[in-house]
C-alpha cells in the first residue's frame, strides 16, 4: 500500500513555476526531510499537501486515496496535522484552548446540542480534555495550560504548535522548520521530540528543516530541491554529500 | 489573591470560575431583581440597557469572537423588529411566534449576507454590511404592505399566553429574562466546540482550515446566529420604542452597536454587557448633566456678584443646549478609548481588579505592552 506519494507535483504563481514536477514517497513510521536553499519551493510543497494551494499538475494520495482534490478542511479528518513556519496559533486563546481546537477534527457535537449544552456535548468535551492533556503530559506543557499565547516566549510557542498537531491524533505530520528560531538546546529536546513522536506515538513525519544537525539526527530520508526541482534522495549523509547538492548550496 | 485549586477537568467546563464568583453573579441577579424597587425611575432606561445587552452580545459574536465586523446591524435589529410586529399584530399570532419568526427571518437575513460575504474580509466585509443595511433601510420604506412605509407602525404591547406585559416593570423583568437566556446560550456556545472555531477564524483562518474547521460553514453560522440574536432584541425592541419608523434603523444606529462591543471591551461577553450600560446610559446621564451642570458649576461665580453668576450661566447653558453634543460626546469617548485603552472598559475593569487583589505589590508596568515583531502585523 502506498502511505503518502507525491507524483508529478507542479505549481505556477504566474510565470513562477515554484514548484517543477516533484515526486516523492514517504513509508509509515519514516521521518522524511525536504531540504533545500531559500526559495527551493518546501513550504510550498507544504502548502500543497495541506492543499492551501492547488496544484498545476500531478496527484498526491494518502493511504491509498487520492487527496488532490480534497478541501483544505478535510485534510485534517483523513489523517494529516501541520505546523507552520512562522507559527499559526490562535495568538488571544489560552494553551488549552489551542489544543481543543486541534481536537475539531473530531468534532461530534450538533449546534443545537451545544446551544443548551447538553450532558452529551460535557462528555465529549471531557473526552477531548483527557486527548489534549494526554498530549500536554507528553511534550511538559503543564506550566503553560492557562497561559494567553500572546504571553509566551517563542520557543514554547513552537512546542505549542507541534502539540496543537498532535492533538488531531494524525497519521502524517507536517513540520515546518521546527528548529526555526530555537536555541541549540531548544533544538535537541525538539529532535528527541521528533524521535518519541514516530517511535513512541507511531506518526510518520514529514518535515522541512534547515539545521542539518537535527536533519541527521532524525531523519530516515531526505529530499533535497533547488527551484522547486528534486536534486537528490536518500539518507543524510547521501544526499549531504551528494555533488548536485554540493553545488546548490555553496555555488561552483 | 485568590487561587483556584483544579481537581477536576469538569471544573474548566463550568459557567463561572468557582463557587465565589457563581456567588457574586447571583448577587448581581437579585441586585437587578430589586432595581425597580430602589430606582423606580430607570427602569424604562435600564431595560432598554437589557435590549442593548442582547444587541451587544450579537455583535460581540460576530466582531469579538469571530473576527468579522459588521456596520449593519441595526438591519438585523430591523428585520427582527418589523418581522414581530407583523406577525403579532398583522396576522395576530402569538407573542412566542412573533419572536420565533422575527428570530429565523433575522437569522436568514444573516446567511444571506453571510455567504456572499465568505469572499470579503475586513474592511470590504464592512462595507458590504454596510451597503446590505442601507438596502435593507430602503426595503422598510418601500414595503408599506409590511413595515407601514414611511407613515411607520404603531406597536401593542406585549402580551403572552394571555398575560400582559404593559407595565414597564413587568417588561423590564421580561427583557432581563430574554438577556439572562441569551447570555447563557452564548457562553454554551463558547465553551464547546462551535465557539473556539470561531474564536480560531478570527486569530488565524489559515489554521484555523488546517485543523478542519470549514471556514465557509462556521463564518455563516457566526452570522446567522448574530442575526438571530439581533432578531429577538428586535422583537423586544419594537415593544421598547412603541412605535416603528424606518429611519430608527439607520447606519448611525449600527455604528453604536459597534461603539458598544469596542467600548465594552472586544473578545469577552463582559464587554458587551459593560458597552450596552455604556451606550443605553450616556445619553440619561447627559440630559441630566445638561439640566444640572450651569447651574453647579455658575456657583462659585455667584461670589463675584448676581451678575457674573448669571453671566456664566447663561454661557454654560448655551453651550450644553448645542444640538449635536451628545454625539460629539460618543465620538470623543470612543477616541480616547481606541487610544488609551483597546481593551474597553472590561480590560480596565481586570487591571482595576488585579490592582487591588495584589494591592500592596501591584506594579506599574504589570500590564505594560511590549512590542511583539514575531509576526508581521497583518491587515485584517
Amino acid at each position: 500500500m502506498t502511505f503518502f506519494a507525491a507524483d508529478g507535483l507542479v505549481i505556477n504563481f504566474g510565470g513562477i513555476r515554484a514548484v517543477d514536477g516533484v515526486s516523492f514517497e514517504v513509508e509509515q513510521g519514516q521521518v522524511f526531510t525536504i531540504i533545500g536553499p531559500n526559495g527551493a519551493g518546501k513550504t510550498t510543497i507544504f502548502n500543497l499537501v495541506s492543499r492551501i494551494y492547488e496544484p498545476t499538475a500531478g496527484t498526491l494520495v494518502f493511504c491509498d486515496e487520492e487527496i488532490t482534490r480534497v478541501p483544505p478542511h478535510e485534510i485534517a479528518r483523513r489523517g494529516i496535522a501541520r505546523t507552520f513556519q512562522n507559527i499559526e496559533l490562535f495568538e488571544h486563546a489560552t494553551v488549552l484552548q489551542n489544543l481543543l481546537l486541534g481536537r475539531h477534527a473530531h468534532k461530534r457535537s450538533r449546534f443545537l446540542e451545544e446551544l443548551v449544552f447538553l450532558p452529551r456535548v460535557r462528555a465529549l468535551e471531557l473526552e477531548h480534555r483527557e486527548a489534549a492533556e494526554k498530549v500536554i503530559d507528553f511534550l511538559d506543557l503543564q506550566p503553560y495550560r492557562d497561559s494567553l499565547i500572546v504571553n509566551l516566549p517563542y520557543g514554547v510557542r513552537k512546542v505549542v504548535e507541534m502539540a496543537r498537531a498532535l492533538c488531531t491524533e494524525p497519521k502524517l505530520l507536517l513540520l515546518d522548520e521546527p528548529s526555526s528560531g530555537l536555541s541549540v538546546e531548544e533544538t535537541e529536546d525538539m529532535a528527541f521530540w521528533i524521535q518519541d513522536i514516530r517511535t513512541l506515538l507511531g506518526i510518520t513525519v514529514l518535515m522541512v528543516e534547515h539545521d542539518m544537525s537535527l536533519v541527521s539526527a532524525v531523519s530516515d530520508r531526505v529530499l533535497a530541491l533547488n527551484y522547486g526541482r528534486p536534486l537528490a534522495v536518500g539518507t543524510a549523509r547521501e544526499v549531504q554529500e551528494h555533488p548536485d547538492v554540493v553545488k546548490a548550496y555553496l555555488g561552483g | 489573591m485568590r487561587f483556584v485549586f483544579k481537581t477536576s477537568y469538569a471544573q474548566d467546563l463550568g459557567l463561572f470560575r468557582d463557587g465565589v464568583q457563581r456567588n457574586w453573579y447571583l448577587a448581581l441577579l437579585v441586585g437587578v431583581a430589586v432595581l425597580p424597587v430602589l430606582v423606580p425611575a430607570y427602569v424604562g432606561d435600564v431595560s432598554l440597557v437589557f435590549i442593548y445587552g442582547l444587541c451587544g452580545l450579537s455583535l460581540m459574536v460576530l466582531a469579538g469572537y469571530t473576527g468579522l465586523v459588521s456596520l449593519g446591524h441595526a438591519a438585523f435589529l430591523g428585520i427582527g423588529s418589523y418581522a414581530h410586529v407583523y406577525v403579532t399584530q398583522d396576522l395576530g399570532l402569538p407573542w412566542l411566534a412573533g419572536v420565533i419568526a422575527a428570530t429565523v427571518i433575522a437569522a436568514a437575513a444573516g446567511v444571506i449576507v453571510g455567504v456572499p460575504a465568505l469572499r470579503m474580509t475586513g474592511v470590504y466585509l464592512t462595507i458590504a454590511t454596510l451597503a446590505f443595511a442601507l438596502i435593507i433601510q430602503e426595503v422598510f420604506a418601500r414595503w408599506d404592505a409590511v413595515t407601514g412605509g414611511l407613515k411607520g407602525k404603531a406597536v401593542s404591547k406585549p402580551v403572552i399566553f394571555g398575560v400582559s406585559f404593559a407595565g414597564d416593570n413587568a417588561f423590564y423583568f421580561l427583557c432581563l429574562v430574554v438577556l439572562a437566556a441569551g447570555l447563557w446560550l452564548t457562553a454554551n456556545l463558547l465553551r464547546s466546540p462551535t465557539g473556539r472555531a470561531w474564536v480560531a477564524i478570527r486569530d488565524s483562518e489559515i489554521a484555523a482550515q488546517s485543523m478542519g474547521v470549514n471556514l465557509a460553514v462556521y463564518k455563516t453560522m457566526a452570522f446567522a446566529y448574530s442575526a438571530g440574536l439581533m432578531g429577538i432584541a428586535g422583537a423586544l425592541f419594537a415593544h421598547k420604542i412603541g412605535f416603528l419608523a424606518q429611519d430608527i434603523f439607520s447606519v448611525l444606529l449600527s455604528i453604536q452597536f459597534l461603539l458598544m462591543v469596542v467600548v465594552g471591551g472586544l473578545g469577552s461577553l463582559h464587554g458587551a454587557i459593560f458597552g450596552a450600560v455604556f451606550v443605553a446610559m450616556l445619553p440619561v446621564m447627559i440630559s441630566q448633566a445638561r439640566d444640572a451642570l450651569p447651574a453647579m458649576l455658575s456657583q462659585p461665580f455667584t461670589l463675584f456678584g448676581k451678575a457674573a453668576g448669571d453671566t456664566v450661566f447663561l454661557a454654560l447653558d448655551r453651550f450644553v443646549k448645542q444640538p449635536g453634543l451628545e454625539p460629539g460626546i460618543f465620538g470623543l469617548i470612543l477616541v480616547l478609548f481606541i487610544l488609551f485603552e483597546p481593551l474597553g472598559i472590561y480590560g480596565r475593569w481586570l487591571k482595576l481588579r488585579v490592582y487591588f487583589s495584589l494591592f500592596p505589590l501591584y506594579k506599574a508596568a504589570t500590564f505594560r505592552r511590549q512590542k511583539a515583531y514575531m509576526r508581521s502585523e497583518r491587515l485584517r
